[in-house]
């Protein structure tokens, strides 16, 4: 248990003490490149902000992310119980997913002008969802038939198959995939944040640190995005464990 | 005694790329109620499409299937199955996984009864304190046997099996088929079994049924007068001596090459 917190919390230290060494090697100055040292400064000073900033982000990736779970899920059912439908959304898929996100920014700005909370959180759905389709339709479309054959010979409704058999056994892909959604959606979320104007969140005070050229505030807006992305990846792996983890815990 | 199984003229085909391949060619079946039918077969000449054939899970082109003097036209409660690989769920405890069919089948039933009746089936095939373990922490024999509680906890009218034991070292396979025995004993199921193991054909079969190679129709019909008690050392006696030596040169015609001539 000791050594489980202790390696990650001095990888982070030596990730720092790295960092550090590099800008005192080089010299760097404050306005090239933020030293970890600068960092406690601007937190300091902006905390009311960080904290204002940090939730409206965080709920925003949260949003996005339920809505790609709810979604992706659907299309994960569609396209792992019908070749058809496979067929037909996987090109469209790929190919939406290749488009590059901060290409529709202006787009949806366009679409939706104003509703900042709104396209916030359709950019982190847009981007997030389709690890989740993907991997649903694939758990689901290479279930062994066995499995099927077992419910099935006893006149099992489909639903039931699916209910009881296909379902869980998903899970375990599922749950991979809401770990790469979880890191895109902050992605998508902060995308908007930052290009559109007169944005709110993390993005926005990062964006804010760079007008003023106040790089302690831009880096330590980074660290506290990986850190609320460290949050939100562990309480899916918490997840994970209650629900997927087979080995700990009987589950019905 | 009336026929619990009936396979009348069934043939069937399936659609591949290159055209129908056919796989049944007029198959004749019979199975009294209470009877172990063993069906052994050259590879690839069908076997499990009879399985599926009989559990309903899919229709012959023609032909019938009659199963307790009804047609069999889709899926029923009254089957069980067990396949080569156990199919265990494994995020469901041994309890959990024998209990699966009564949750379909039997829905009223309390659980308290449903966990009891699992619990005598445990029990008979060895499996008492493993109950609350998961498929993973159990050996390849455990599981498999852990599979046949759940084909039969439900009590169907007849037991599919498509070479249960096929994937076990030679020793577990034999205490498993005396473990089948003594679960007949117990509890009495028709039941059919797809193998290609000959001696497991004789030591659980009443009936042994040789397969033509495909399409398959029913080349040769053995009843095995054994005792039902047997052990496996009845393999080892020269009555059934002769009697692997007809299957095998049965086999050997199935695959289309010249029996030795004894």
């Amino acid at each position: 248990m000791l050594r489980q917190i202790a390696v990650p919390v001095l990888a982070v230290l030596a990730f720092l003490g790295f960092w550090e060494f590099i800008v005192w090697v080089n010299g760097w100055p404050n306005y090239k490149m933020a030293s970890p040292s600068d960092l406690p400064a601007a937190y300091i000073r902006f905390w009311p902000l960080f904290l204002e900033m940090g939730w409206q982000t965080l709920w925003r990736t949260v949003a996005g992310l339920l809505i790609a779970v709810v979604f992706g899920t659907l299309l994960g059912m569609a396209m792992g119980f019908s070749k058809i439908a496979r067929d037909a959304l996987y090109p469209l898929l790929v190919g939406f997913n290749a488009v590059p996100k901060a290409t529709l920014v202006p787009v949806i700005a366009l679409l939706f002008i104003g509703q900042h909370d709104f396209n916030t959180v359709l950019m982190a759905f847009l981007i997030s969802f389709f690890p989740i389709a993907v991997s649903v339709g694939i758990g689901l479309s290479t279930l062994e038939p066995e499995y099927r054959d077992i419910l099935r010979s006893l006149g099992a409704s489909k639903i039931t198959i699916f209910r009881k058999i296909a379902l869980p056994k998903t899970l375990p892909e599922f749950f991979g995939a809401l770990k790469v959604a979880v890191t895109l959606a902050f992605i998508g979320t902060n995308l908007v944040e930052i290009v559109s104007p007169h944005g709110r969140g993390l993005g926005a005070l990062f964006k804010s640190g760079e007008t003023n050229g106040d790089y302690p505030l831009m880096f330590a807006v980074l660290i506290a995005l990986a850190f609320l992305g460290i949050v939100l990846y562990y309480a899916v792996v918490a997840l994970e464990r209650i629900f997927a983890g087979w080995a700990e815990r009987p589950q019905g | 005694m009336t026929n619990l199984i009936e396979i009348k003229g069934v043939t069937h085909a399936y659609k591949t790329p290159a055209g129908p391949l056919p796989v049944l060619d007029n198959l004749e079946l019979s199975v009294p109620e209470g009877e172990f039918c063993a069906v052994v077969g050259p590879s690839g000449c069908g076997k499990s499409t009879l399985t599926r054939l009989v559990s309903g899970l899919m229709k012959p082109d023609t032909g019938e299937v009659w199963l307790h003097g009804e047609r069999v036209k889709g899926p029923r409660k009254t089957v069980g199955m067990a396949f080569q690989n156990p199919v265990l769920l494994e995020w469901r405890t041994i309890l959990q996984n024998v209990i699966l069919p009564l949750e379909i089948v039997a829905g009223s039933m309390p659980q308290k009864d449903r966990e009891a009746r699992a619990m005598q089936l445990i029990e008979m095939v060895g499996l008492k304190g493993f109950e609350n373990k998961r498929p993973s922490e159990l050996s390849g024999g455990m599981r498999q046997r852990a599979s046949l509680c759940r084909a039969i906890v439900h009590k169907p009218d007849v037991l599919i099996m498509d070479e249960p034991f096929g994937a076990l070292d030679a020793f577990t396979r034999e205490d498993l088929w005396q473990t089948m025995r003594d679960l007949r004993a117990a509890e009495p199921f028709t039941c059919v079994l797809i193998t290609h193991d000959l001696r497991e054909s004789v030591f659980l079969g009443d009936q042994v049924i040789v397969l033509s190679g495909r399409p398959a129709h029913t080349q040769y019909v053995m009843d095995v007068d054994l005792p039902a008690d047997r052990t496996i050392d009845i393999l080892y006696t020269p009555k059934v001596a002769d009697m692997l030596h007809i299957l095998r040169d049965q086999i050997k015609l199935a695959q289309g090459r010249e029996p030795k001539v004894h």
